[in-house]
């Protein structure tokens, strides 16, 4: 492990500590904040005694699930058809860079009234926060590609769908995973943030329903349960992503 | 301006010399627009030459002489403003050729692919049978000198190595025609003089016709049966040298005083295309 990484963890594994121990020491008022452990252990009793938690997490995760299939899969096509077509590249080009500055909830209410409280909205919700990381990603992707390796392609006499399965597709893989990794980010984002705002069902939601009710314990062993899921998979998909970097482009 | 309007029509020699060519080039030109396309830029030829079949040519010239594009023309990558490519008699222009292999000058090794698996790349949808592939690529990459890197993957080999792993995936599909752009140019001089031994080796054994480009006269002068000279740009044929050497040479021809005077020589033609070509009069 690098020293970098062990700093990394001693930072984190301290805060965690410091927070545990002001909590403990009533510096921190109970009513603001639980000590770290009782978090988890909170989340063990949702998880294990309460009727909810497991319909809840479902129904979030199929929500994910949904939006990033739309956002990555979507993304990536659009981004081949942009970047097929330079005028029209030109003309996307300033919304696709100014995207990320629009808080794009405001259009939560709107897309409410067109496809109504449910899992529709959410997931449309999910994957238009993912959606344009995976179109920039694709363009910039497709952009990277070595020529040369578009002439072999020639020489070696593929056809187009051949090109694009056996070089094109490889040669943007690191890329790719950089547009996945943030469209899955961008996307859990869009669902919990849509859920807490306004929903039927959900984590997202019943963090709202906690925090109202005053449930300190249920709100914050959520609170736990979604950071600890958010930074997994971050931290899954950007290995992924550091190992084909270094496959790719270490000399 | 319509190129297509103002490219002639030559008619390829049929006499009996034509079975003696392998590769003909007839008035082969190539013209660019600049990005503001109002202003043409003549980069090349015109260019008539013959390749005789087996045999081994070298292209020098000062850079920015179109080496490049002329191989890519040949290749059938790119095509010419104006002017035919033959192969054995059928026109090719703008086609790539059956039978034809191209080293380019980057590095073009598959770097999600092991050197195994990089060498194998074309055969595996030539419809060859397994047992036929596998005895090809370890024949190539033994060849090449690859054979303890045989799961490495590129990032983990020098510029050198990968070169090498492009050139064994070029040979392994025994192209007879082989083009190769400054294969070497990565590579350090004791290396590049093995490596073109190599080259000569694997020339001898399958008769190819090779075309090389080079900016390393030595390199020119040792392995090639000609040296065509190019002019600074617009890039022409300015002399054409047969060396003379013997179909089985190695490096050891460096220390013969003919040697030295066929180097001295295309030195003498090069230098005031080169120094034109570096803006110096």
């Amino acid at each position: 492990m690098s020293r970098v990484r062990l700093w990394q963890i001693s930072i984190i594994a301290g805060s965690v500590i410091a927070l545990e121990l002001l909590c403990r020491l009533a510096i921190i008022d109970r009513l603001t904040m639980l000590p770290p452990s009782q978090m988890v252990a909170a989340l063990f009793d949702v998880a294990i005694g309460s009727s909810w938690f497991w319909p809840d997490v479902r129904y979030t995760l199929f929500n994910i699930v949904a939006a990033v299939a739309i956002s990555v899969i979507g993304g990536f096509l659009i981004g081949v058809i942009v970047h097929a077509f330079p005028r029209l590249r030109r003309l996307t080009d300033p919304i696709f860079t100014s995207y990320y500055s629009v808080p794009t909830f405001i259009l939560y209410p709107l897309l409410i009234v067109f496809f109504g409280i449910g899992p529709l909205s959410l997931i449309v919700m999910g994957a238009l926060f993912g959606i344009v990381a995976m179109i920039v990603a694709t363009i910039g992707a497709i952009d990277r590609i070595p020529r040369v390796l578009l002439k072999v392609a020639r020489v070696s006499k593929l056809d187009p769908v051949r090109t694009a399965l056996l070089l094109k597709l490889p040669a943007t893989a690191p890329h790719l995973m950089t547009g996945l990794r943030l469209a899955v980010t961008y996307s859990i984002i869009g669902i919990i943030a849509g859920e807490f705002i306004l929903a039927t069902a959900g984590i997202g939601r019943r963090v709202a329903l906690s925090y109202n009710d005053f449930d300190n314990r249920t709100m914050y062993a959520l609170l736990i349960l979604i950071l600890a899921f958010a930074a997994g998979v971050n931290a899954l998909l950007s290995t992924l992503e550091q190992g084909l970097h270094r496959r790719w482009y270490r000399s | 301006m319509n190129a297509q309007a103002a490219r002639p029509r030559l008619e390829i020699a049929t006499t009996s010399a034509a079975n003696a060519t392998h590769i003909s080039l007839r008035g082969i030109s190539q013209t660019y627009l600049t990005h503001t396309g109002y202003r043409a830029i003549h980069a090349l030829g015109p260019i008539d030459f013959d390749f005789r079949p087996g045999e081994f040519v070298s292209i020098v010239g000062p850079s920015g002489c179109g080496k490049t594009t002329l191989l890519e023309i040949i290749a059938g990558l790119v095509t010419p403003t104006a002017g035919i490519v033959s192969v054995d008699g059928q026109e090719i222009t703008g086609t790539v050729a059956d039978g034809i292999g191209v080293v380019f000058q980057e590095d073009a090794s598959f770097p999600w692919l092991n050197v195994w698996d990089n060498v194998a790349f074309g055969l595996r949808r030539a419809g060859l049978e397994a047992a036929e592939t596998t005895q090809r690529v370890d024949d190539a990459v033994a060849f090449m000198g690859l054979s303890t890197f045989l799961s490495a993957y590129p990032s983990q080999l020098s510029g050198g190595m990968r070169q090498r792993v492009c050139i064994a995936r070029t040979l392994v599909l025994r192209p007879q025609i082989i083009l190769l752009d400054e294969p070497f140019g990565a590579l350090d001089q004791q290396t590049r003089l093995l490596m073109g031994e190599e080259l000569l080796r694997l020339w001898r054994a399958t008769g190819a016709t090779v075309m090389l480009i080079t900016h390393a006269l030595d390199e020119a002068a040792l392995l090639s049966d000609r040296v065509a000279v190019m002019s600074s740009r617009p890039g022409r044929l300015i002399d054409v040298v047969a060396t003379g050497w013997p179909r089985d040479r190695d490096s050891k021809l460096v220390a013969k005083p003919e040697f030295g005077a066929f180097t001295a020589r295309l030195w003498a033609t090069l230098r005031d295309e080169s120094r034109k070509a570096m803006g110096i009069s």
